[in-house]
């Protein structure tokens, strides 16, 4: 007997479906990945951003001490190290999205490149600036 | 044998291409799609003074007063106001995504949909910036 998936006659389909297709695999094993961190990572932005919204109208205005206390407050520097790893994933992801529409070969494999570690500098030197002011803020804690 | 591919003197015609931007009258909903790509490469720029605001403070006193000299200048303050406008642009854009994505909005409120993320966010901009004029001045 025929095997099912050989179509080798040159006209018929194979009847057999791969078991990656029937467990919705795919090839690389992902596909819509990209599409549901962007939507969450999105949601997470939109409520974080808005939060620390009212704290950059906050900082207007105030002493350096005072904005150390202010940042450094874990009320305040918890949810922004947060809004930091999630905007920075949403970033990575987006300019990703516009490159691979417009930039192709080797140059668009570059700037993927170089878009991934734009990304990780960026919320790496935003999330030791947060560290650093939550630990100046514990110090003059702990000095009074 | 004659074929559409191939041009009289038998050379390969170049292939048909989808029609692009270029040929369209711009509708809103177009129009507000591209705005929202280009309000999240903007919102790159933003993102990028608050990191250095964030450094500047983690830096000391001397730092952060420099800091705070250079986005009280008016053509800085004329950035952190573009970046108002295409952060709220942006973050209503994903909303107006969100609700399509859910499959909601497809009928004729679809253009409303749009108008609303431009209008909205030049009003948010206008009232965030008026409460933050109005706080530096009491």
């Amino acid at each position: 007997m025929r095997d099912p998936r050989d179509n080798s006659d040159g006209f018929s389909a194979p009847h057999r479906t791969s078991l990656k297709t029937i467990r919705g695999l795919g090839s690389a094993r992902s596909g819509t990945e990209h599409f549901i961190q962007q939507r969450f990572t999105a949601l997470a932005n939109f409520v974080l951003v808005i939060v620390l919204a009212f704290v950059a109208i906050a900082m207007s205005g105030r002493s350096y001490t005072e904005a150390v206390a202010l940042i450094g407050s874990p009320w305040v520097a918890v949810p922004l190290a947060l809004a930091i790893i999630s905007v920075c994933l949403h970033m990575k992801i987006g300019v990703q999205v516009v490159v691979e529409d417009y930039v192709h070969g080797l140059a668009g494999l570059t700037l993927l490149i170089l878009n991934a570690v734009f990304a990780a500098l960026v919320g790496g030197a935003a999330l030791f600036a947060v560290v650093k002011i939550l630990l100046a803020a514990l110090s003059v804690q702990v000095a009074e | 044998m004659a074929s559409a591919d191939l041009d009289a003197n038998g050379g390969r015609r170049p292939r048909p291409l989808s029609p692009h931007l270029g040929i369209y009258r711009p509708i809103v909903t177009m129009v507000m799609s591209i705005m929202h790509r280009v309000t999240g490469m903007m919102n790159i720029g933003g993102l990028l003074l608050v990191v250095a605001y964030l450094l500047a403070l983690a830096a000391g006193p001397e730092s952060f007063a420099t800091a705070q000299a250079f986005f009280g200048h008016w053509l800085v303050r004329v950035v952190l106001v573009a970046f108002t406008w295409s952060l709220i642009h942006h973050a209503l854009g994903g909303v107006r995504h969100a609700i399509w994505d859910l499959g909601h909005g497809f009928g004729k409120e679809r253009e409303n949909l749009a108008w609303m993320t431009l209008a909205g966010s030049i009003l948010i901009t206008v009232a965030l910036w008026a409460l933050i004029v109005v706080l530096e001045v009491i």
